[in-house]
């Protein structure tokens, strides 16, 4: 279980972060939504230890992890996947050897069951056949994939994904939305996305929170979202006009 | 304290956190080793080349400019292989390399990492709990350590060559009295104060140069600036340990 109390950060005494106190929900898709520059990000890298917390508490499982030295630090994120962004695959080698990198640092596994388990997380996220390509040679859709095959490669108890379906088609957004929903179920992970898709949040959010300037504003369920009357998480969940039409048509009793 | 000061001493502290970092014990000993090999093929074997055509040229011009600079009957024409062997043992050999070296393998470096880390490469090794500054920077340092002193000592014999080639072919000096001349008054010392040398030009170029590198953020722009910085300050570097190095070891 991750729980955060009391978060504070600030860049340059600008702060960005103020009072974030959260309780993930284990083995559920949480979502972290709002604004670019409300500080996901941020928060994010705090909650996996890439920034450090000016104040408050970070807890994996009781742990308080912001406190914890590197070492120590070491041990608890070789239970943390993690897909950036942009996938940040290393360039210089090849799908397969992306993908095994955990396995031929953690595991004493010989050649013939990494490259097993190697297949096995490629083919759970549907590819097939680019093991011996480079990234710069696959689809930026093909490159999350592979990214989220070696964050799962080791059968992580956390899994964080940074704007997982940010600079894809709708088409392969839905994929990896529902690819995510299903490695939730199926590995039994407890994932934490950051988007500000609300299309992400209403296919697979279990639980949702909404930053706002830093603070955190709203949280709740994707249902709930939709009855809300928080006029920011409003204005933010209902900021196309094909959003306000289906608010609209849901309120005059369509469905 | 004025700000430039401030900033030296911070990028000394951040520096030596690094090599704290960097020569921790490694978590797997395999992949390190393996990475070893790597980075020796990468920035060892891929400079011989330019390596190897400096220094024949080196060689021949030392030849040439002793052989007019010393025209005179007083000086019998083997002191020019003896001085084409000590001043590429003594000095062009070690430090010429290493300052080309910082060039090549130094941008190399410091863009290589700079680009790992502003796409996020070195945190996705961090958050796989992995420590990143050794894993990319400790087989760096090694290779560069271990085969530097190797690419000097090439980089003499083929010196040695080319003088012979540049002296023969303008008629400065005969083959005889060249290959006399390379052998007359050797003193081993030298051989070692070069190589020892090599190592620790070596070892400043990778470290330098990853400390650049691993350190860069922002985008495209800052990679390349920090790719220029990491040549420039390594290089520089280089000829100030040259300086003290030459007072600890030969005076």
């Amino acid at each position: 279980m991750i729980k955060i109390e009391h978060l504070y950060k600030e860049f340059q005494h600008a702060e960005v972060l103020k009072d974030i106190s959260v309780e993930f929900q284990e083995k559920k898709t949480n979502m972290i939504i709002g604004q670019s520059g409300s500080g996901k990000t941020v928060l994010l890298k705090c909650i996996i230890g890439l920034l450090d917390i000016d104040q408050g508490r970070i807890l994996y499982d009781d742990i308080v992890f912001n406190q914890l030295n590197f070492k120590k630090k070491k041990e608890i994120r070789k239970n943390i996947g993690m897909v950036f962004q942009g996938g940040a695959l290393f360039d210089s080698e090849t799908v397969e050897q992306n993908v095994k990198f955990p396995l031929d640092m953690f595991t004493n596994m010989t050649e013939d069951e990494k490259h097993r388990r190697v297949n096995e997380c490629l083919e759970r996220v549907n590819i097939h056949n680019v093991n011996s390509l480079y990234p710069a040679e696959i689809s930026g859709g093909m490159q999350k994939r592979v990214a989220i095959a070696r964050a799962i490669a080791l059968n992580p108890k956390y899994l964080f994904f940074d704007e997982p379906i940010s600079g894809l088609d709708p088409k392969t957004a839905i994929r990896i939305d529902r690819l995510i929903g299903e490695l939730t179920k199926d590995i039994e992970t407890t994932t934490i996305i950051n988007t500000h898709d609300m299309n992400s949040v209403m296919e697979i959010g279990d639980k949702v929170i909404f930053l706002y300037n830093g603070e955190k504003w709203w949280e709740g369920s994707r249902e709930e979202i939709l009855h809300s009357d928080n006029p920011e998480l409003n204005d933010f969940v209902f900021a196309t006009n094909l959003a306000k039409t289906v608010r609209d048509l849901r309120k005059s009793g369509h469905t | 304290m004025t700000k430039p000061f401030r900033e030296l001493f911070s990028h000394i502290g951040r520096y030596m956190i690094l090599m704290g970092r960097v020569f921790a014990p490694p978590e797997k000993k395999r992949m390190y080793y393996r990475q070893t090999i790597k980075e020796i093929e990468f920035l060892g074997i891929n400079s011989m080349g330019i390596v190897a055509i400096i220094s024949v040229f080196i060689g021949a011009v030392i030849t040439i400019q002793t052989a007019y600079n010393t025209e005179s009957p007083l000086y019998p024409s083997y002191l020019l292989g003896l001085a084409v062997r000590d001043i590429l043992l003594l000095e062009f050999s070690s430090t010429i390399v290493a300052l080309i070296l910082s060039g090549k393998i130094g941008s190399n470096i410091a863009s290589e990492l700079g680009t790992m880390r502003v796409t996020e490469q070195i945190d996705a090794l961090e958050i796989m709990g992995v420590n990143s500054a050794s894993y990319l920077i400790m087989p760096k340092i090694v290779a560069a350590v271990f085969f530097l002193p190797f690419l000097t000592i090439m980089s003499i014999f083929i010196g040695l060559f080319g003088g012979w080639l540049g002296g023969v072919a303008t008629g400065v000096v005969s083959s005889h009295d060249y290959i006399y001349g390379i052998q007359y008054a050797f003193i081993p010392y030298y051989v070692t104060y070069t190589l020892i040398k090599a190592a620790i030009f070596g070892f400043i170029i990778t470290s330098v140069s990853s400390y650049r590198g691993y350190y860069a953020y922002g985008g495209a722009l800052q990679v390349g600036k920090n790719s220029t910085r990491a040549v420039v300050e390594s290089s520089i570097i280089v000829l100030i340990f040259n300086y003290v190095l030459t007072q600890l070891l030969l005076t």
